[in-house]
């Protein structure tokens, strides 16, 4: 436990002295947005949650994608040689949650800025923003650990990912589509089915991890 | 196959293509099930002989996700398409249906394998890396397959508000008596093909390392 404590603080340290890759993924949703505005004014209900997700999935792709393919090889038989495989794919896998969430929200700030809010029940919308991307970046970070395993590049990582995340996305925007309207009921199986799925993810990295670390 | 069939609204002869089509997707899953074995048993002993059998039954897995979409096709174009327009123009309306999702999904997560896999260059790389996603993506492929038909709405029979070919209740015993022989007959024929090209490729791994 206190070895995950201390990779994670690692990666916060990282990110802290090499501000650039933090500005240059906020750049990146931030251009993107920029667009899509330019493209469209004042998009309706639907066509507003299926450009937030598709966004946050671009951008989940970029935040994730470096959080392993910036570790050099000597670097990575450092963390052998030091932790528990097991202890190292959760650290990753819970920083990078941590990093998707505070992008989920910032760019949930600026959707509500540039697009227009059409959002009825904003509190249950941010929860779901924030299980959203806490779910797409654990689908990417196990990903990007197999991508960095055969040294390929983001590109990949979206080939890899997008069958994948394909039936998360259609639940979350299900689960999202009930927050614009004021008669619809959040459904909780819906959430719980996410949640059981995130829970899977997690249990699979963890096993298979260990295959994916040794050379 | 010319056997009397039930009349049910909507579907009547057309339920013939039970006879390929759903059968077709049986093998299809079951050889994507024979590839994970194989990989997880790779995984566990590290031979090379599992992986070469992972990847060709996911190969053959593929061939026969490619012939159940095309008999699928044919028959939505007699069922759920108007027959007047051709049928590229309704292809995106029947595509949304959420068991094509689930297919395609699956075609799309083998491609992905297939591609990762000839982009590693060392053998013993990629037979690891390779199992590794395989094992992932199929484990996440049951919400998309079995889980989302059932909660989004579908024009596939087997759904409620259309014929349903539920196996007990739809289709009468003399459907039954060709159904079952040839969801084995179509998956033993997987088997076979792959069998053929696993010997194939023993063959010219042999060659190329002496």
């Amino acid at each position: 436990m206190g070895k995950i404590f201390s990779l994670i603080k690692k990666d916060f340290l990282l990110e802290l002295r090499q501000q650039y890759s933090f500005y240059g993924l906020l750049l990146y949703g931030a251009s993107t947005l920029f667009l899509l505005f330019m493209a469209l004014e004042s998009p309706e209900a639907n066509v507003w949650n299926g450009l937030f997700w598709i966004t946050q999935l671009f951008i989940c792709i970029n935040a994730v994608a470096k959080a392993f393919l910036q570790e050099s090889k000597g670097r990575m038989l450092y963390y052998y040689t030091l932790n528990h495989p097991t202890s190292f794919i959760l650290a990753k896998l819970l920083y990078n949650g941590i990093l998707m969430m505070v992008m989920s929200a910032i760019s949930l700030f600026f959707f509500l800025l540039l697009m227009g809010n059409p959002i009825d029940k904003m509190g249950a919308f941010i929860g779901m923003v924030f299980l959203g991307g806490f779910s797409l970046s654990l689908v990417f970070g196990f990903l990007a650990a197999i991508a960095a395993r055969a040294q390929q590049n983001a590109a990949v990582m979206a080939i890899l990912g997008f069958p994948v995340i394909i039936p998360q996305v259609i639940l979350l925007m299900r689960l999202s589509s009930t927050a614009f309207s004021p008669l619809l009921n959040i459904p909780t199986p819906t959430i719980l089915l996410l949640l059981a799925l995130d829970a899977l993810v997690i249990l699979l990295a963890v096993i298979l991890f260990p295959f994916l670390w040794k050379d | 196959m010319l056997g009397p069939v039930p009349r049910l609204p909507l579907l009547q002869e057309t339920i013939r293509n039970l006879y390929f089509h759903v059968c077709m997707w049986f093998a299809m899953m079951i050889l994507f099930t024979i590839s994970v074995v194989h990989a997880v048993r790779y995984l566990r002993t590290l031979q090379p002989k599992f992986d070469r059998s992972s990847r060709l039954y996911a190969g053959t897995g593929i061939l026969f996700g490619l012939l159940g979409y095309g008999t699928g096709a044919i028959w939505a174009s007699f069922t759920w398409a108007d027959p007047n327009i051709p049928l590229i123009d309704s292809f995106s309306t029947i595509a949304r249906d959420p068991k094509l999702i689930g297919a395609a999904v699956a075609l799309l997560v083998y491609a992905a394998y297939m591609v990762l896999r000839d982009s590693i260059n060392d053998i013993d790389k990629r037979a690891r890396i390779s199992a590794v996603y395989n094992i992932f993506a199929f484990v996440l492929l049951f919400p998309a397959i079995w889980i989302l038909p059932r909660i989004l709405p579908s024009l596939h029979p087997g759904n409620e508000g259309n014929p349903a070919l539920d196996v007990k209740n739809d289709i009468s015993s003399s459907m039954r008596i060709v159904f079952y022989p040839a969801v084995l007959g179509w998956t033993l024929l997987g088997v076979w093909i792959t069998q053929l090209k696993i010997r194939l490729q023993k063959l010219e791994d042999k060659k190329f390392e002496s």
